[in-house]
């Protein structure tokens, strides 16, 4: 028995270590694409005031549902465009990619810090902390999680910080899963025990010795958490209750878009595409990811 | 006359189970002097481990200890406070487990453990604990010890992880280390080696051993003195030339007859009949009857208790008189 677990441990902690994890994720060739057309989104996002050819508010009204330059149409200064208010749509995509990303990571990290903290606690400490907590998740699995946040959207009307809470309410509930669970694991671990065996204090192996072994599990999932946040923000400004309607969002062009699908396509279809195409990648890195971190995924 | 580095004295462990209470340590009494090796034998399960982790009180839920003095240096270690026992292990009491694989954190180089123990302590921060690592993993007799202070557990091979748990356990200068197996998922040649470097330990440093194995051949060469563990009781404790020469309790007569002896292909193996008893529900009398070749009625009524055969020896046996008076000690309350 000891022979087997060893073998798959000696296997995990290949990737445990910085360097081996990096080897075995730059071999993956899907991941890597994907993982540069994440940064790329993340580039265009960060410097959109930049590399944007034009103010995304800006109307042109002698050029509104100009096409794309390549059909007839076109108005050669939008490169991808104006909707129907005569807005460069190549310019509100990039804009849009701040939001989406934005929120996706602050989203991510509030539920990753709060779950994985409370998890930790409540797999190591067990006893009341444990049941109340174990009893508030298993309830708030029950929420239906858009619907959850369209009540709370339509309550407090658009507007960024309510979005982010809404968004974050559910969340964290999978990080605190994954991280009760691997702790109460490692908690068990022999190494806990020496650890305690050298005078090591109860923050100190949890910070310093069971947290190294449980982060590799929750990097995956806060990748993948990160897809499903940015589409939940997408639908929720779809919807015209996320993201107030100043700031140019993705959701909020499809929304915009869609009276107009027949006649002029492009309004909905890029910025669209960009959802997809950023959702994709996360979720192809994040799968990258897995395979090298999760030793049960990469037998398969 | 100094007092022992370590005196136990009716140490009881208890484990909560669904079926009831199971007394995996039985009121032990083991002394260890300083600069001694005890060896604690004894089959799977008979509570020496549990006995080792109740010294360090290291015995976590649904173990607890039920009672019993752990006298170490002249304090008992179980009325101390958690902040204070931290302070003890590691530093003044070390422990080196079984399975180095395990027991070394896989997520972080040998650097880390190293250096993470002296930091507990006090005993170096930084460059200097950088240096004393290099340093006793050159004592532990590792090759290229700098280069090996980045490695991580799985770039080691098992006799190396047990050397680094070593170096780790002797990193603040231990008076007393409790090794439980040390050398159990070894393979034999590093088995000697393991044990060699061990008895260096214990010349150099003065180190008191508390040394936990079923391994009669180890505790033929590298311990002291011996104690041997059935059900949870010591059932008897002697000079390792006496019990190996001598054994008096059937149970260790039965153990000794387990191990081949090299040269003598004459004397037949036999093992003991019968299985370990079942610890939640146990024999009303000695609890080695059921499985005693020479047991008497008595034994099935009442359980003996330990009793004094010469002043170093003691057993736990109806075949026996007490040579003076009975072990049983009053626990002071």
């Amino acid at each position: 028995m000891a022979e087997q677990v060893s073998e798959e441990e000696a296997l995990a902690s290949v990737a445990a270590t910085a360097p081996g994890m990096v080897r075995l994720l730059l071999g993956n060739r899907v991941a890597v694409i994907a993982g540069l057309v994440v940064v790329a989104f993340l580039a265009v996002g960060l410097f959109a005031p930049v590399l944007a050819p034009r103010d995304p508010n800006t109307q042109h009204p002698e050029a509104i549902r100009a096409a794309p330059f390549w059909q007839a149409g076109a108005d050669a200064r939008f490169l991808l465009g104006t909707d129907s208010l005569g807005r460069d749509l190549l310019s509100r995509i990039m804009y849009g990619a701040r939001v989406s990303i934005l929120l996706g990571v602050a989203v991510v990290l509030l539920t990753l810090v709060a779950g994985a903290g409370l998890g930790m606690l409540a797999g190591y400490f067990r006893g009341w902390f444990d049941a109340v907590m174990s009893r508030i998740v298993d309830t708030l699995l029950a929420f239906p999680f858009l619907i959850f946040a369209l009540a709370i959207m339509a309550a407090t009307g658009p507007n960024l910080m309510a979005l982010v809470l809404a968004l974050a309410f559910k969340g964290w509930v999978d990080f605190y899963r994954v991280a009760r669970g691997d702790v109460l694991a490692a908690r068990a671990a022999d190494y806990v025990t020496a650890a305690r065996g050298v005078g090591a204090s109860t923050p100190h192996i949890l910070l310093s010795e069971i947290l190294p072994n449980i982060v590799p599990p929750l990097i995956v999932l806060a990748t993948l958490r990160m897809a499903t946040i940015i589409i939940a923000e997408a639908s929720l400004s779809f919807l015209g209750i996320g993201v107030p309607p100043s700031i140019p969002a993705w959701g909020t062009m499809v929304a915009d878009g869609r009276a107009d699908i027949g006649s002029a396509w492009w309004i909905a279809t890029f910025p669209g595409l960009a959802i997809l195409l950023l959702v994709l990648s996360v979720n192809l890195f994040g799968e990258g990811l897995r395979d090298v971190l999760d030793p049960r995924m990469r037998k398969s | 006359m100094s007092r022992p580095l370590l005196q136990v004295r009716e140490l009881s462990t208890q484990f909560s189970t669904y079926r009831g209470t199971l007394p995996a340590v039985d009121g032990v009494d083991l002394t260890i002097e300083r600069g001694e090796t005890l060896a604690l034998v004894g089959e799977s399960g008979c509570g020496k481990s549990v006995t080792a982790l109740s010294i360090m009180r290291l015995v976590r839920r649904p173990g607890r200890i039920a009672g019993g003095e752990v006298w170490f240096d002249g304090e008992d270690l179980l009325r101390k406070s958690q902040a204070e026992m931290r302070e003890l292990r590691g530093g003044r009491i070390a422990m080196v487990f079984q399975d180095p694989l395990s027991t070394l954190n896989p997520t972080l180089s040998v650097e880390n453990q190293i250096v993470e123990s002296l930091q507990i302590h006090g005993f170096a921060r930084g460059r200097a604990a950088r240096a004393r690592g290099v340093e006793l993993l050159e004592a532990m007799g590792i090759p290229a010890a700098r280069e090996r202070l980045h490695s991580y557990p799985h770039e080691l091979s098992g006799g190396m992880r047990q050397r680094v748990m070593l170096a780790i356990a002797v990193s603040c200068e231990p008076e007393l280390l409790i090794a439980d197996e040390p050398t159990t998922a070894l393979d034999v040649t590093l088995q000697a080696q393991i044990m060699d470097l061990l008895a260096r330990l214990k010349e150099e440093r003065r180190l008191a051993i508390l040394l936990i194995t079923h391994d009669l051949g180890i505790v033929s060469q590298f311990s002291d003195r011996a104690a041997v563990m059935y059900a949870g009781q010591i059932v008897e404790q002697a000079p390792v030339g006496d019990l190996l020469e001598e054994p008096l309790h059937p149970y260790t007569r039965g153990l000794l007859r387990c191990v081949p002896r090299v040269g003598r292909p004459d004397i037949p193996l036999t093992p003991i009949e019968g299985s370990v008893p079942d610890m939640v529900s146990l024999p009303r009398g000695c609890r080695f009857a059921p499985r005693c070749p020479e047991v008497m009625d008595r034994c099935r009524e009442a359980a003996p208790a330990l009793c004094d055969r010469g002043p170093e020896r003691s057993v736990r046996c109806y075949l026996y008189r007490a040579a003076g008076q009975t072990a049983a000690r009053q626990g002071s309350a």
